[in-house]
């Protein structure tokens, strides 16, 4: 078997009595689309704070591409090559598409103290950014304001910034989120061809969407992991049956 | 777009043209209007980076405007008594030639301007504004408790400085050279607003979490900003000693940080020449409504009220429309 990309090792983070993350490990590996799935309030945002940098666990540690990166914060987890995108729509909104793209390019390029050139006239970067739109398939609206957009769309242009990061592992925060039927079966299609360049962890809540693409699921429910496996594993598992799936008070369970 | 770079044409060319009718004219006053005008639009061109771009509120730009302004005091002050600054390790002079006052003022307000920063920058919101404020005040009493340059009497200097090859006691010549410091400083801001530094300081403002994400740390690119932009105003703050050939403890006060505010505030924050428009709008209240009634500044409150509840965008706003993306 390789060497996972990125490897959580025994995670625990906990808010007073309350075990947000319970030992957690998993991992990601090359060439793969791993879920994350579990009711609401069961860590999911706890956890991919600590893989992004945002937080520190209580214990336990993260590895990326082989180097223990638990220390660092979400700046240097980027610049390693770690791209992610927000639950919620995290962009420049009164920049247009294009300048929020070039952005990435630039955090990708590094030399961010250059003081003269114009930066939208920088071909490199402006190339950069604009092959990124066009894999989300926003080439068109490049010089929209983002505000302009409809949800969806900075959804897209969200993952188009994370693409001119060109990262080594990707971390999406519930991508699909807000997007229409057509939207969702796009970026499917989109997300199914990505997992050549970087493998994936998605966190998401659209179970279609995470049966169909992911080669593994893990499954987080009260801040532990209770089974990691295959589509056909998870669906078939009856303890997560009874804690997440098909039970008819699953809302309940989140709280 | 379009409108924005017409309006800027207009301000820069008025402002030039105006002190070289007075010029014609005979009315000296004037073009002493229009001098502290490129003045003080200099230093708030150098907060407007800090507070417009960077979208760092700090109420402490008068340390810089001061520093520059003792920066200019105290080397005149020595070479108009013939007495070095310090004669160990080595002899170090005054000096009364302008270019070598705004590099030593340039220098070390931008100086200042990085150790302030650097403490200051590590909280945000209110308490950024509040330290900034502290630090204001901090350098305030200490010019007043330094009997060595005059303490509260401040400084006096009987003869401007001298810049080669211009008279510059006389007020055109003087207006002239504030005037191209003024402009040349606008032609680098209006480069650095569009350049890879430009694009990701303002993209910390809009939303750090997204700029932290693509790699870039919005910590360094604040500070740097802070530094060119607390220079920028310290190298105001000689050009206005020189102008009035007085330094005081005054040009550390808390009203000066919030008059160099009120530039940006008046004028359009984040426009490059917000701070130039606010500045001359400010200079001609001052002297019109200031003729009126010693009380003037409660016409000034009540135009700020009404600029920041009905005009965001300042004058520039006003005339321009909103701000476009740039391309």
């Amino acid at each position: 078997m390789t060497k996972p990309i990125l490897d959580i090792r025994g995670i625990t983070k906990s808010y007073g009595a309350l075990m947000a993350s319970n030992d957690i490990s998993l991992d990601l590996r090359a060439g793969e689309i791993h879920a994350l799935i579990g009711p609401n309030g069961a860590g999911k945002s706890t956890l991919i704070r600590q893989i992004a940098g945002n937080q520190a666990p209580d214990s336990g540690s993260v590895w990326f591409n082989g180097a223990d990166i638990t220390k660092l914060n979400t700046v240097a987890r980027a610049r390693l090559g770690l791209g992610r995108t927000f639950q919620i729509s995290s962009l420049a909104m009164e920049y247009t598409v294009l300048q929020n793209v070039v952005l990435g390019s630039l955090g990708q390029r590094g030399k961010v103290f250059r003081f003269f050139g114009n930066v939208m006239k920088d071909k490199a970067l402006v190339a950069a950014g604009l092959h990124a739109l066009e894999q989300v398939g926003l080439q068109d609206f490049a010089g929209m304001r983002t505000s302009e957009l409809s949800h969806g769309q900075r959804r897209q242009v969200e993952v188009a910034v994370a693409l001119t990061l060109k990262p080594k592992a990707f971390l999406m925060d519930e991508p699909m989120a807000g997007l229409g039927a057509s939207g969702s079966k796009r970026l499917m299609g989109f997300l199914d061809g990505l997992r050549q360049q970087a493998p994936i962890l998605l966190v998401e809540h659209d179970m279609d969407a995470v049966f169909a693409l992911a080669d593994r699921i893990s499954v987080l429910v009260y801040g532990q992991i209770i089974t990691t496996g295959t589509a056909d594993e998870i669906r078939t598992n009856r303890e997560v049956q009874s804690a997440y799936l098909g039970t008819d008070d699953d809302t309940e369970v989140a709280l | 777009m379009r409108r924005e770079a017409f309006i800027n044409a207009a301000i820069f060319t008025l402002l030039l043209a105006v002190p070289l009718w007075a010029y014609w004219a005979d009315q000296p006053f004037t073009i002493t209007l229009a001098t502290r005008v490129a003045i003080f639009a200099l230093a708030g061109v150098g907060l407007n980076l800090a507070l417009g771009l960077g979208g760092l509120v700090s109420f402490g730009h008068a340390v810089f405007f001061g520093i520059g302004g003792y920066a200019m005091g105290i080397l005149a002050s020595h070479a108009q008594s013939y007495t070095p600054l310090m004669e160990w390790p080595f002899t170090l002079n005054g000096t009364k030639s302008m270019p070598v006052i705004w590099l030593v003022a340039t220098l070390s307000s931008a100086l200042a301007a990085l150790a302030i920063g650097a403490l200051s920058l590590r909280t945000a919101g209110v308490y950024f504004i509040m330290i900034t404020l502290a630090f204001g005040q901090m350098f305030f009493y200490f010019t007043i408790s330094w009997p060595a340059y005059g303490g509260e009497d401040g400084l006096l200097i009987y003869v401007r400085n001298g810049f080669p090859g211009m008279n510059t006691l006389d007020p055109i010549q003087f207006f002239l050279i504030c005037f191209s410091l003024l402009a040349i400083v606008l032609f680098f801001m209006a480069r650095l607003a569009k350049s890879p530094f430009g694009l990701a300081l303002s993209a910390a403002r809009h939303n750090e979490k997204r700029v932290q994400a693509v790699g870039i740390a919005p910590y360094r690119l604040r500070l740097v900003a802070f530094t060119i932009s607390g220079g920028i105003t310290g190298l105001a703050g000689a050009l206005f000693a020189d102008l009035n050939r007085f330094v005081s403890p005054n040009m550390f006060s808390w009203q000066t940080s919030g008059e160099i505010m009120v530039f940006i505030i008046l004028g359009g924050t984040a426009r490059l020449f917000g701070p130039v428009a606010g500045a001359a709008l400010f200079i001609l209240l001052e002297h019109f409504l200031g003729g009126l009634s010693e009380f003037w500044h409660i016409y000034l409150g009540a135009l700020l009220l009404v600029v920041v509840l009905f005009a965001r965008g300042g004058l520039i706003g006003l005339l321009a429309g909103r701000e476009v993306a740039h391309d």
